[in-house]
């Protein structure tokens, strides 16, 4: 993938990431260009745009619009399926995401982003191990307060990412039903059976 | 785990305390973020917001260079800071501040450092070596956030000459116990062998353990990197097709954690990527290709969903089936699917069905007359891309029928269409489809009109440079391309009387290019006229500089007479003063041009436009200047890659291995012709690719298998029956009934609308049903391209190269046959020069050891009787070949050479009294000719004399001293001759006089020629490839073309060469992968040195040599040999 733009239906850009090396001008140039010729499509259209050397996948979801750029080769369907993807990520965290969420939070959005798409390449792991790794780290205030928390949520198995704290009883019965929760998983963990045969190493 | 709990127990109060300060979540509307983001959505005008952002950048800046500010304060800047850059506002001087970050913070706020890090600064931003540091650092931390966050920002960004540093860090992060670590660990150094592929050389075997991680999301990731390597090598990872195989049936299987599925199906992005990596490694390899049959067919199987996911794993899937071996029963598969995605409702799946039959097509034009309905429905439909996409499938299956319409359709889109990347490519492709299968002259020039005002400045230089060319060069019949001229100087004409002003620069060039040379064509076209309308050019606002020369040297061409004259001056008078240096130049000598005649008829011949220019490349007409000026005390001149030599052998030694000094992207320079013609390009001799050549009006095939078998196509065959009815004598009426009789899909009366639809089907689609016969019955397609390019050969050669690859096939093998040509009306019937497989046969009969005695007369006879006359003479030479009559020549040879290696012998000429016979013989540094002159009369020849005449190619040494005059009653006499080759040229004629007197007659001449080839002087040159690496780079010119790829299922590229080798004697260096370099030199001259390389299904080839036409030459021969091989 080359970049990946958030913009909203006014234009007004909402998070960028570039895994292409590009000036800042260049930059600027190819949001301006981009947003005008997304804006101006209808949405019967087709999600995918032949733009200069580059296929745009773009989606709108309520007043955003997603926008990838790939190259030609690449499938545009699974691209398509990314932004979705991603969407159900910010979704998951922020719980029915919208707009202003990912406005007034777009450094944590950035950091879901960072974990799901590395380099520019999606990961494919399991849902809840991305949710689980943006969640100890934007979720933020707790983890700030002991690494070892932190380290302690990167060990363990799926979890759901906690609310955000709030000074209340509700809260702290939460965490420990959430650790209670942590290592019952962390039981069910070792007795699964992972079917999936890794390829054997020639030594 | 107690302890963790006990801890969080302990760090609870000071979470409490905190919570009321920092502003998370959605509580974050106290922030200050919030404040700003708040205060910016209340402004009304970009004014306002540019005042709030500028106040609050300076408020950020105070705050950063303050001493007191915390990491946690710093943590809420940056966010800010990052906002505005979002907005775009600079505030480069928080980068600074941003590594600081990264560097001090704690976790989360070296997080957002991070973060503030790879937004703000691009992979050559002199800042990011600060970061080295931190990052080393947190590699090495026991806190595994840390080291997550580092390989996280490593694999976004990390300066290139950086990565050694830390490279020994993340390599040990391979075998980390966390399968997250290990997952960035490798995405980190699939970052790295993206920017810098050499330095993560040696980790390979590290790779492969990667692939063998017990965890698959580890897996996966090494897969990135494994697409990459394959897909520059496919060949070295063979082997690990089956590891993949297995990979994919396990994952289809759903072996994996049920983690991995989205919306139900098992790791998609997982299945994608092998889908792709299985088609790299199966293209054109059958044995590789059966291992993954079975695995795919489960892949099309499994994926029944609907839901985008397994569409797109479909797609992948038919790319798949369509790359590698093929079988027929996944090629039936896949097309039901290419069907579903094409008929869905669903306009992105739509989309991608056009996508998918656009590369089918290449393989199975036939496909496209099934979806006709839906892809007409696509040409008209509202969305651009849809449209551009259908139009992309149409020119793929663009013929000689169909041209106009398409080419119509085309136009069309371009004239809506405002988007210049769109436009270039599109009025690209209508240029190379119009030169290919124009259908007549005067279509061909308004379809280039149309292109050139469409195509405005922005399109490829090379389409109006090879249209002038092609203008120039012309084709195969004089009277066409006059024709065609007089067409373009008629339209063009008459575009200068309309409005010139719209016309883009470009095409003004070519308009006073065209008038300039061959308005003289049309008679009463008067040059006054054309001059004027030339003027009212120059006299235009917008036309630019360049096109003012171009109009100016085309009125150089024109000015005659005195009418004219007055017109000039004007023109002169006002650009001899122009600021513009070029064109105050052409005005001066225009001016004198025009004043002066006699210099002008001589500079500005009318010349023959078939003669290529000759341009001296080698500039010898500077000789004296330069001698002067090294006289004068000047450096010597160096040629710039000698310059740059010496200078790097200056500075160090070159630690590059020799594969890497060679330029490597071949591919890119010579896949497609459209970049390499110009008018005066001196390299490249043919640029017409001799496959393109063989098939002219076919799709483009060449290098394109033909996989489609029969039985993969029977099923569809009453659609071709039907599109080959509707492509009936007359399309455009008798379709339309016989569409709606014929056509499943619109068996319902047809309503109006429909009736135009399937008149645009038919015009559409016409010529593909004949494809199909052609694909079935295995005959070429006989209609001829119309304007086919002449190969340019060189100079006076040019000629030659053109008559010999017409009759090649006659030549081949026998090549003396043709020549000879005797004037004494007794000796060779003129049907002797008719190149007839009898003749061959009965000229065939003078095998080496006789030569035809002149009794017989058989030639004699030939014109008289007919072929049974001849299959009675032909048992007659060989009834008593113990004539005494017929000397054994072989036994004449000299001495010396008789052990040698040398051409049989062929007869020259012959007629009652004498026969000339010759034969060649090669040694390592010499070319020996042998010519035999054998009396066949019972009485002595007087007077004998043997002439060499030769040309310019060829230096003729005369080895034998003192021929004998006389030559008794059925002796022989024997002359040597050692020939070199001057100037490089395919082949060359050698002719000669032999004059004799019989005893009692007059004295009498024949006359004889023989004909030799390049090949016969080119030798192998037995260097090292460390010469050949110097001797490439010394050498100017050079030559590419792609050539055909002799089949061979081991090593093509080894087959090939040895095809070549069999033909031409030439050393071949060495041969590594996909690359071969060759060297050979001609007899006593220059060497020329090839390089190869194995290309899609071709040979890209580059010739360099110190001799200008030695790579063409040469080329030609290849190209002969590979035909023939």
């Amino acid at each position: 993938m080359q970049f990946m733009l958030l913009f909203s239906r006014q234009g007004k850009l909402r998070l960028q990431k570039w895994y292409v090396p590009l000036s800042d001008k260049e930059r600027k140039k190819i949001s301006r260009d981009l947003v005008q010729t997304i804006l101006a499509r209808k949405p019967k259209m087709c999600s995918f745009l032949e733009w200069r050397d580059l296929k745009i996948v773009y989606k709108r979801y309520a007043s955003l619009y997603f926008c990838c750029a790939v190259e030609d080769q690449d499938n545009e369907l699974i691209t398509l399926e990314i932004i979705h993807r991603y969407v159900e990520l910010l979704d998951k965290y922020f719980g029915s995401v919208c707009e202003l969420d990912i406005i007034f939070n777009f450094e944590k959005a950035y950091f879901i982003l960072d974990e799901f798409l590395l380099g520019g390449e999606a990961q494919e792991t399991s849902r809840c191990q991305r949710s689980r790794g943006s969640a100890k780290r934007p979720g933020g205030d707790w983890t700030d307060i002991d690494p070892g928390l932190a380290f302690a949520s990167i060990t363990n198995p799926p979890t759901p990412p906690p609310p955000f704290p709030s000074v209340s009883v509700v809260y702290i019965c939460r965490l420990f039903s959430y650790f209670a929760k942590m290592l019952c998983q962390q039981f069910f963990c070792v007795c699964v059976y992972y079917p999936y045969t890794p390829l054997q190493h020639p030594r | 785990m107690s302890d963790v709990v006990e801890k969080t127990l302990t760090a609870l109060p000071s979470l409490l305390s905190l919570d009321s300060q920092s502003g998370s979540g959605k509580l974050s509307s106290t922030s200050k973020l919030g404040s700003l983001i708040r205060g910016i959505t209340e402004l009304t005008s970009k004014h306002e917001e540019e005042k709030l952002i500028k106040r609050e950048l300076v408020a950020i800046k105070e705050q950063v260079s303050s001493p007191n500010t915390t990491m946690r304060q710093m943590k809420e800047i940056m966010v800010r800071a990052i906002y505005c850059e979002m907005l775009g506002y600079e505030a480069s001087f928080t980068y600074i501040h941003a590594i600081k970050l990264a560097q001090q913070g704690s976790v989360l706020e070296k997080r957002v450092g991070y973060l503030g890090v790879s937004l703000f600064l691009n992979e050559s931003h002199e800042l990011l070596l600060l970061l080295v540091n931190t990052v080393l650092r947190d590699l090495q931390s026991t806190n595994l956030i840390e080291v997550c966050m580092a390989l996280t920002v490593v694999s976004q960004m990390f300066p290139k000459d950086m990565i050694p540093a830390i490279l020994p860090l993340v390599e040990d992060k391979l075998a980390h116990p966390k399968e997250i670590i290990r997952r960035k660990a490798v995405l980190a150094l699939y970052k790295f062998y993206l920017i810098a592929p050499n330095q993560v050389q040696h980790i390979h075997s590290k790779f492969r353990k990667a692939l063998c991680d017990k965890d698959p999301g580890v897996m996966t990731a090494s897969l990135h990197i494994y697409l990459l390597m394959i897909k520059e090598s496919p060949d070295v990872y063979k082997d690990l097709t089956g590891s993949f195989v297995t990979i994919l049936k396990q994952v289809i299987g759903g072996k994996l954690p049920m983690d991995f599925n989205y919306h139900s199906v098992p790791a998609p992005w997982l299945q994608i990527q092998l889908l792709k990596i299985l088609a790299l490694l199966g293209k054109d390899d059958q044995s590789t290709s059966e291992i993954m049959y079975d695995v795919l067919d489960e892949c099309l199987r499994r994926a029944e969903m609907n839901h985008n996911i397994t569409y797109a794993i479909l797609y992948e899937c038919v790319r798949a089936i369509y790359t590698i071996h093929p079988k027929s029963e996944l090629l039936e598969k896949a097309v039901k699917c290419i069907g579903n995605f094409v008929l869905s409702p669903k306009i992105n799946l739509k989309y991608l069905g056009l996508k998918a039959l656009t590369f089918v097509v290449q393989q199975d034009a036939n496909l496209a007359l099934q979806h006709q309905v839906t892809i007409i429905e696509c040409l008209d439909h509202s969305d651009l891309m849809i449209k551009r996409e259908t139009l992309e499938l149409l020119f793929r299956i663009t013929n000689g029928q169909n041209v106009t319409v398409i080419v119509e359709k085309m136009l069309e889109f371009l004239r809506f269409s405002n988007d210049d990347y769109s436009t270039i490519d599109l009025v690209g492709k209508v240029a190379e489809v119009a030169e290919k299968y124009a259908p007549d002259n005067g279509w061909f020039i308004q379809t280039m009109n149309a292109v050139f005002s469409l195509g405005g400045d922005t399109m490829q230089a090379d389409i109006p440079n090879s249209f002038l060319r092609l203008l120039s060069e012309g084709f195969d019949s004089e009277e066409e391309d006059r024709h065609l001229r007089l067409f373009a100087v008629d339209s063009y004409v008459r575009l200068l009387q309309e409005d010139p002003a719209k016309l883009p620069q470009r095409f003004l060039q070519v308009i006073s290019w065209v008038l300039g040379e061959y308005s003289h064509l049309r008679d009463d076209l008067e040059a006054t006229t054309v001059t004027r309308l030339l003027a009212r050019l120059l006299d235009l606002n917008h036309t630019s500089n360049e096109t003012r020369s171009w109009v100016l040297t085309a009125m150089m061409k024109l000015c005659e007479g005195p009418a004219c004259a007055a017109l000039v001056q004007q023109v002169c008078d006002r650009y001899t003063g122009s600021l513009d240096t070029v064109l105050r130049q052409k005005a001066q000598e225009l001016q004198h041009l025009s004043q002066d005649a006699e210099l002008r008829s001589r500079v500005m011949t009318r010349r023959c436009t078939l003669e290529p220019l000759e341009v001296d490349s080698s500039l010898s007409f500077l000789d004296g200047f330069v001698s002067e000026a090294l006289a004068a005390g000047a450096a010597p001149y160096k040629p710039p890659h000698q310059r740059q030599e010496e200078l790097s052998q200056e500075k160090a030694l070159s630690l590059e291995p020799y594969g890497l000094s060679l330029p490597v992207s071949l591919s890119s320079c010579c896949i497609s012709d459209r970049q390499s013609p110009t008018l005066l390009s001196v390299s490249s001799g043919n640029s017409t690719d001799p496959s393109q050549r063989a098939a002219p009006t076919t799709l483009k095939l060449d290098g394109v298998k033909r996989v489609w078998g029969k039985q993969g196509y029977l099923a569809q065959k009453e659609v071709v029956e039907e599109a080959a009815q509707v492509e009936g004598p007359s399309p455009l009426l008798s379709s339309s009934q016989q569409g709606s009789a014929d056509s499943p899909q619109t068996q319902t009366p047809t309503p109006e609308p429909d009736l135009q639809r399937q008149q645009l089907a038919s015009a559409l689609f016409v010529g593909l049903g004949a494809q199909n016969a052609v694909c079935l019955m295995g005959k070429t397609d006989a209609v001829p391209q119309r304007f086919r390019r002449k190969p340019r050969g060189h100079g006076s050669s040019s000629g030659s190269v053109e008559r010999s690859s017409l009759s090649s096939h006659s030549l081949l093998g026998n090549n003396l046959l043709d020549s000879t040509n005797i004037p004494s009306d007794e000796v060779v019937s003129p049907k002797n020069t008719e190149r007839t497989p009898d003749l061959t046969a009965t000229n065939g009969t003078c095998d080496p050891e006789e030569t035809p005695s002149p009794d017989e007369t058989a030639a004699h006879v030939l014109p008289l009787t007919s072929g049974i006359g001849m299959e009675t003479m032909e048992p007659a030479t060989h009834t008593d070949p113990d004539r005494p009559r017929n000397p054994c020549l072989s036994s004449h040879l000299p001495a010396e050479l008789s052990g040698m290696a040398r051409s049989d012998i062929a007869p020259l000429c012959s007629n009652r009294s004498l026969a000339l016979s010759a034969c060649t013989v090669s040694t390592e540094d010499t070319f020996l000719l042998i010519l035999f002159v054998s009396n066949s009369s019972d009485s002595d020849v007087q007077h004998l004399l043997l002439q060499l005449t030769c040309t310019g190619e060829l230096e003729v040494s005369c080895l034998s001293d003192g021929a004998p005059e006389e030559l008794a009653g059925h002796g022989v006499a024997v002359y040597k001759y050692s020939l070199v080759m001057k100037t490089p040229s395919p082949q060359v004629e050698l002719a000669g006089v032999v004059s004799y007197e019989m005893p009692l007659g007059e004295p009498q001449a024949a006359q004889f020629s023989h004909r030799l080839y390049l090949t016969d002087f080119i030798r192998p040159l037995p260097v090292s490839t460390e010469e050949y690496g110097r001797m490439w780079l010394s050498y100017t010119h050079d030559t590419k073309q792609n050539l055909k790829l002799v089949q061979d299922d081991q090593d093509p590229l080894t087959a090939t060469l040895n095809a070549l080798k069999e033909k031409l004697q030439l050393h071949v260096v060495d041969i590594i992968g996909l690359e071969g370099i060759v060297a050979c030199r001609l007899l006593q001259g220059q060497p020329c040195l090839m390089h190869c390389r194995v290309h899609d299904n071709s040979l890209a080839v580059w010739l360099r040599s110190p001799v200008l036409e030695l790579p063409d030459c040469l080329l030609y021969h290849y190209q002969k040999a590979l035909q023939e091989h």
